[in-house]
């Protein structure tokens, strides 16, 4: 392999190596450290009892997300515990000098939206953040990944990690995507092809016609659900459409160094000759409107389809099936479509971002949801929300009969009042489908596009928006 | 930070059936609110374990003859979904001192491997056949070697692998990083200084 034929990847970690561990592992300048309420408290406690400083608190950046309200957020929270984690982040923000987007600063939000829409996530730097889908941030070129709440404390104390380098699978969407199918749908079909663990020991790189086509926010979305494939990291080479992005943005760099910032991102990108672990290419025009059906983001179908039959699946799987079938209440070999829902979600650091309440509230002006479904709308974060608004987005929402919240994680893991009760069904805009995910045991979650979302939200069933929007 | 060598963990096991065990069922996120992980321990596997009246189920961690496993049999991709160090925490609190599954998904056994929880794979046929044996014999107890990477259980060995990192990290007792890493700060200034980004200073927005 000749030295020019690097992959993204590769570059990124060459960049950051600090050294060798005894294990194996490498020590890794964490460039980027995103902190939310949940994952960080105990770091923090853990910097307090060993005595450690933070000794660069300028390269971490907090904000809150998972617990906050998104109807009534003032303070003190209904929940004290809610409560307690949200003063506590302050205090400790405060204390280490971090940088904290709080609700009062109207930037707060998911953390995966407000890296991007404040220009903190850049090509060719390592983000970390104590919560899985930071793979989010691979959209830009970066190579960031979730942690767990120790290594939050590592990087607090040493802005390093160790860390094992991870094989790449390049992945390539070619062709185009046919009307009605749109990023989440591809990073569904993808996780449904190559497995929820396929991409275990890998960093995903997307690329191909269809990756060079999408938007930054679709690329997000994609990036975003890597992990729900067993990929830790997934990005996408930066490009002009990721320069576009950032330009202006508060913490993009400015003037004299935006150019030379520019020509640094671009000499990230993977050389035209890198070697891969593994290539894998899809065909844009064979992927439909995806859905899932069970309890992994795995088990999905396309919307014309019908329910596997577990008989048809190798005999140590069909254990899983029928347990998932026994949580969906489905039937085998019926079709997915016609499901009656009672929740509609659409939000998360999937599918919470502009473009997505955009597409939407082109579609659903002069319509209403169903009766007896009941269907939010949260943005990912205040910039989000404020943007909606200017446009008039929020309004048409709430005429077409959603709610429409404040910033936050919310229903996607209900760790705030947002829950589903009992065994509702919701059709979600989220990464995750996983029994209990959405704050009732017995809950039930089919993951989808957000304009499978409204579809659904307006015909109270599980629907193909191609039909009922006539695209 | 002098810190145990595991080199070996015996005790007795318990089996969780099933594939892509996912970190919300290892520890629903509602219990995640808090500011410190004591207390975890209970809320393992909570949803499965109780049913909505809160009575306990037919879950294994419940039957009593499973009371005193420290040894913890998954299946594949065991502790998928979130990189909650919440799920391993709980795994620890609640007792469990290493785990044999077909696979593990990557934070999470990054995450168990920090707090000194072994996490070692074994082939699906073994641990087919070693979860008819603890259901025979829920007593009995299992030694997993990591230095030889197997595991023995009544008169059956099987080979067990663990990836060599951090093989040697548990045996050589430097799984948690932290020491080692506070060691390089002179390398870790230098390298930041060759990173424009790193320098830019928190903007005021």
């Amino acid at each position: 392999m000749s030295k020019m034929s690097k992959t993204l990847f590769q570059k990124v970690w060459d960049a950051h190596a600090i050294r060798d561990l005894p294990s194996g592992q490498t020590q890794l300048l964490i460039g980027t450290h995103l902190i939310h309420e949940v994952t960080s408290p105990q770091a923090f406690a853990m910097i307090r009892e060993l005595k450690l400083r933070v000794p660069y608190p300028h390269r971490t950046f907090a904000t809150v997300d998972h617990i906050v309200p998104t109807d009534q957020r003032s303070e003190p929270f209904a929940d004290p515990l809610a409560d307690a984690m949200i003063k506590d982040l302050r205090r400790n923000c405060e204390q280490f000098g971090i940088r904290y987007f709080d609700i009062a600063s109207g930037k707060q939000g998911i953390v995966h939206v407000v890296g991007p829409e404040q220009g903190i996530t850049q090509p060719g730097t390592t983000i970390a953040c104590g919560d899985s889908h930071t793979s989010t941030h691979g959209a830009f070129g970066a190579i960031a990944f979730g942690i767990g709440t120790s290594q939050v404390r590592d990087v607090l104390a040493t802005q390093t990690m160790a860390i094992g380098k991870l094989k790449v699978r390049r992945i390539n969407v070619d062709g185009e995507l046919r009307p009605g199918v749109y990023a989440k749908d591809v990073i569904l079909h993808l996780i449904r092809i190559l497995g929820v663990n396929g991409g275990n020991g890998y960093a995903y790189e997307y690329g191909g016609e269809v990756f060079d086509r999408f938007t930054m926010e679709e690329r997000m979305t994609v990036c975003n659900m890597s992990i729900e494939g067993g990929a830790r990291v997934g990005y996408v080479n930066p490009d002009a459409a990721t320069y576009a992005y950032l330009k202006g943005r508060p913490y993009s760099p400015k003037g004299a160094e935006w150019d030379s910032a520019v020509a640094r991102w671009a000499s990230f990108a993977s050389d035209a000759n890198a070697q891969y672990d593994d290539l894998v290419t899809f065909d844009a025009d064979e992927i439909e409107p995806t859905v899932t059906w069970g309890i992994n983001p795995g088990q999905a179908v396309f919307i014309s389809e019908n329910l596997p039959d577990p008989n048809d699946a190798p005999l140590d799987e069909r254990a899983s099936l029928i347990e998932a079938y026994e949580h969906m209440k489905l039937e085998p070999g019926h079709p997915i479509r016609g499901t009656p829902i009672q929740v509609a979600f659409l939000g998360s650091c999937t599918n919470g971002r502009l473009s997505d309440f955009q597409q939407v509230a082109r579609f659903i002006r002069g319509r209403h949801v169903a009766p007896n479904v009941k269907a939010i709308a949260v943005p990912g974060s205040q910039v989000v929300g404020a943007k909606c608004k200017e446009l008039g987005i929020d309004r048409i929402f709430s005429e077409a009969g959603f709610e429409w919240r404040d910033a936050g994680c919310s229903m996607c893991l209900a760790m705030n009042p947002d829950k589903l009760v009992g065994d509702q069904l919701c059709a979600s805009s989220s990464n995750r489908n996983f029994k209990g995910r959405q704050g009732s045991p017995t809950g039930r979650t089919i993951l989808m596009s957000p304009l499978m979302v409204a579809a659904a939200a307006i015909s109270g069933q599980v629907t193909d928006a191609r039909e009922l929007f006539g695209i | 930070m002098a810190l145990k060598q595991i080199k070996d963990v015996r005790g007795a096991c318990v089996v969780i059936a099933g594939d892509d065990i996912d970190t919300d069922r290892i520890i629903p996120a509602r219990y995640m609110k808090c500011i410190t992980f004591d207390g975890l321990g209970d809320y393992l596997f909570y949803d499965v374990r109780f049913n909505e009246k809160g009575l306990p189920t037919s879950h294994p961690l419940n039957d009593a003859l499973y009371k005193d496993a420290t040894i913890l049999i998954g299946g594949r991709n065991f502790g998928c979904g979130s990189s909650r160090e919440h799920a391993p925490q709980a795994v620890f609190r609640y007792g469990f001192r290493a785990i044999i599954a077909e696979s593990f998904a990557e934070i999470f056994f990054g995450n168990a491997t920090t707090l000194g929880i072994p996490c070692v794979t074994a082939t699906r046929s073994n641990l087919n056949s070693v979860r008819e044996r603890v259901a025979a014999h829920p007593k009995q107890e299992m030694r997993i070697d990591l230095v030889l990477q197997t595991a023995t259980f009544g008169d059956e060995v099987f080979p067990v692998s663990l990836r060599a990192s951090a093989r040697d990290a548990l045996i050589n007792g430097r799984w948690d990083a932290i020491g080692e890493l506070l060691e390089a700060g002179d390398l870790v200034a230098r390298k930041a200084s060759t990173l424009p980004y790193f320098q830019a200073q928190s903007v005021v927005v």
